[in-house]
């Protein structure tokens, strides 16, 4: 028996993603997500209540003092299952959350609905990269590497110039590509190897100690400095060690002001829901919307039939990569263009 | 023999017992037919003549088991007595006395016999197969098949007068049976006597109807006050020159404030005049827009005032005109108040004395300021000083929604301010 909320929790199920807010707990905001769904499905106009007839004895009947007593039957709604009396329909929806990101960082929160949760954890199991993007800033050193930390050490950082910090990036993907083979398991002498190796699907099965793929610096305005970065495995606090590190390497110090995640797998910022679309409608929409894609993600596969089926996750990173860029550039554009008085 | 004797009475009794106990049942299972067929009589004569076919059962089966025993322990005393024929005399003689027994005990039968048909005869007279006339049979009172123990009202809804009544009114059941004893109180009350009065009552005050609901599912406990205690309570608040429309908006924005003495009441305008050193006028004014604070703990009032003067500094004077205009500060979470400070004062560097200006900051989301902020920041018009040219005022940046705010504000478009959003 499906009810109206039943039909609507069905249209619900599925991954999403939302923009999460710096300085709020993920906890937080998968419980706002949770309720601001429940008060979508269990809104959806209610089924009318059920009726049963009942034999009423007429109250005006038995003051006149006539013998005859006057049953009427009439049909009366069962109120054991009106909403006041039975509560919502739906009391709980299960909202999972995908890789996490703790109260400090902000960006791309991929949340699975219903039965979208055993998708998500499909969903982690291709080994996709995820984007970041640190802003970081020289001279100081804290205890917690961000910026609201309490200060252990104070630097200059005069000395340090562009092509220095990009030869320490360069040596510290070196060291992480190292490390990608040795935890890749497969023997590299192996034709195997060479073929994965090929398409850039060598990486770790599974856990892993944090893996930084590509680590690029796209602004340096001393001490300011940005930087992107692919990695696999990797937490926050890692992200915000290797700002820190890179501080120390240019014998200076470093702390992280700002971590961004702009994509998490297939979900890019322009997916992203910020926190004035949390509604069941939006939601929906966002979920339609993953699903279409998906559909349309596998149909040139299916036509092309061409052996190297595994090479489609790498396919979608560049192209989500690509309308990352696209979009990080519309981003900049938009807000370029805006009139600043 | 005399124990055999004994048993035979022991196993009259429990059979005595077992025909009484099932004329009980078949008279309750014609209760219950009763009630789920709403006082029809032809299954009511039905259930009625299976009773008695029950009890003539049981009758039947106990005398056999009578002829049963009487044969059991007549065969062996014969046996003996063929054994022993020189002692004929003697045992026959035996024999006789047990005879005598038995017949002691049958006679004792038709006496329970009597008693088990007079059972049925004065059920009988209720109803066999003769027809009762329709007044009759609306005044047998049927008792209802309530479930004696349940962990919800959902059982007792149809039921019960009083619960349904109050579904009605918008009463949210579901709520008030999570909480402990609302539930079995509800259930005791009867609409008529107890109900009804207070709802009259709450009525009288100038409550609106569509409230009610509200305030019962907030406070069902004013449904078991002491009705003489509610009206001096209303009328002290009429004493202390509130106008009776304060007072029925602020019994139904504040369910539980009849529920206080009337020393309580006093207790707490009188903390609020002193502490904020307010005139009586302005003390009423707070009070009537924020009437919670009458029913509150005054603990978390004091450390958001402690708060206000020492963390965040503000004058005394000051926080007067903060409490005035905006009440709400007093109840307000004193950790989000902090926060919010600090991100006003410290981050956009916003001297105390226009926050004073603007209280309504401190009312607002610590999320919603801080990502304005960052946005009029980003565009360069982040200008609160108002001595200065394009300055923007704190009201205008907190309280206007979304959309006139980018446009009037910050003179950009919605999804400007939503791919902003997304670059924090």
């Amino acid at each position: 028996m499906t009810t109206p909320c039943i039909r609507m929790f069905r249209r619900l199920e599925g991954l999403f993603c939302v923009y999460k807010p710096p300085g709020v707990h993920w906890k937080h905001v998968r419980d706002r997500i949770e309720t601001s769904l429940l008060t979508g499905v269990n809104g959806t106009p209610q089924r009318p209540l059920p009726q049963v007839v009942k034999f009423l004895a007429q109250p005006g009947a038995g003051n006149d003092g006539s013998s005859e007593l006057t049953l009427s039957a009439a049909s009366v709604p069962v109120l054991a299952s009106h909403p006041l009396v039975s509560g919502p329909e739906f009391q709980r929806i299960p909202v999972a959350v995908g890789h996490r990101l703790d109260a400090f960082s902000s960006g791309v929160l991929v949340l699975g609905v219903g039965n979208g949760n055993k998708a998500l954890s499909d969903f982690y199991k291709t080994p996709a990269t995820r984007d970041y993007t640190l802003e970081g800033e020289f001279g100081t050193a804290t205890d917690d590497f961000s910026h609201t930390g309490r200060v252990v050490e104070r630097s200059t950082y005069g000395h340090i110039t562009q092509d220095k910090l990009e030869r320490v990036l360069a040596m510290l993907q070196g060291a992480n590509q190292k490390a990608l083979l040795m935890y890749s398991n497969i023997d590299m002498r192996s034709q195997e190897a060479y073929e994965m190796a090929v398409q850039g699907l060598l990486g770790p099965e599974g856990k892993s100690a944090p893996i930084l793929k590509g680590l690029r610096c796209v602004r340096f305005e001393p001490p300011h400095f940005t930087l992107e970065v692919q990695c696999l495995n990797e937490s926050q606090k890692y992200l915000r060690k290797v700002v820190h590190e890179i501080g120390l390497e240019l014998r200076s110090t470093a702390v992280c002001k700002v971590v961004r995640r702009t994509r998490d797998g297939v979900f890019t910022l322009q997916d992203a829901l910020t926190h004035h679309h949390w509604t069941a409608s939006d939601v929906m929409g966002a979920i339609q919307q993953y699903h279409s894609s998906k559909k349309l993600r596998k149909s040139p596969h299916t036509q092309t039939k061409d052996p190297t089926i595994q090479s489609r996750g790498e396919d979608k990173k560049t192209e989500s990569q690509q309308s990352e860029i696209s979009e990080e550039t519309a981003v900049s554009t938009v807000l370029h263009t805006l009139p600043v008085h | 023999m005399a124990s055999s004797c004994i048993q035979l009475c022991c196993r009259r009794c429990s059979g005595l017992l077992r025909s009484k106990i099932t004329v009980q049942y078949s008279t309750q299972a014609q209760h219950c037919t009763a009630v789920l067929t709403a006082s029809s009589r032809v299954s009511n004569g039905s259930s009625f003549l299976a009773g008695i076919c029950a009890a003539s059962h049981t009758r039947q089966r106990w005398r056999q088991q009578m002829c049963f025993y009487s044969e059991h322990k007549a065969k062996p005393l014969t046996a003996e007595a063929n054994r022993y024929k020189d002692a004929e005399e003697l045992s026959g003689s035996d024999v006789v006395a047990y005879k005598n027994r038995l017949q002691n005990a049958t006679d004792s039968l038709p006496v329970t016999d009597s008693q088990v048909t007079l059972d049925v005869d004065a059920a009988k007279s209720l109803s066999a197969l003769e027809e009762i006339s329709d007044e009759e049979a609306v005044s047998i009172s049927v008792p209802s098949a309530l479930p004696p123990a349940t962990t919800s009202l959902r059982d007792y809804v149809d039921k019960s007068e009083t619960l349904s009544k109050l579904v009605q009114l918008g009463v949210n059941l579901w709520k008030l049976e999570q909480r402990p004893n609302v539930g079995s109180m509800l259930l005791k009350l009867d609409f008529q006597t107890d109900v009804a009065p207070r709802l009259l009552f709450l009525k009288d005050i100038g409550v609106e109807d569509s409230r009610l609901g509200y305030i019962l599912s907030t406070n069902p406990f004013i449904l078991s006050e002491d009705l003489e205690n509610l009206r001096t309570r209303v009328n002290y608040l009429r004493s202390m020159k509130f106008s009776s429309e304060t007072v029925a908006s602020m019994v139904s924005r504040a369910p539980y404030l009849l529920n206080f003495s009337v020393k309580r009441l006093d207790n707490r305008l009188a903390f609020y005049q002193q502490q904020l050193g307010l005139s009586t006028w302005k003390t009423r004014d707070v009070v009537a827009r924020l009437p919670r604070l009458l029913c509150g703990s005054l603990e978390p009032v004091k450390e958001n005032l402690k708060v206000c003067q020492i963390e965040l500094g503000f004058k005394e004077n000051e926080i007067q005109h903060i409490v005035v205009t905006v009440p709400k500060v007093l109840t307000a979470n004193k950790k989000k108040l902090t926060q919010i400070f600090d991100y006003l004062h410290n981050t956009m560097k916003l001297p105390h004395h226009l926050i004073v200006k603007f209280p309504q900051v401190l009312n607002a989301k610590y999320l919603r300021i801080k990502e304005r902020h960052l946005f009029l920041q980003y565009l360069g018009k982040a200008q609160y000083d108002p001595t200065q040219p394009s300055y923007v005022s704190l009201d205008r940046l907190v309280t206007l929604p979304d959309d006139t705010f980018c446009t009037d504000v910050a003179s950009a478009t919605l999804q400007d301010f939503h791919l902003f959003l997304k670059t924090l």
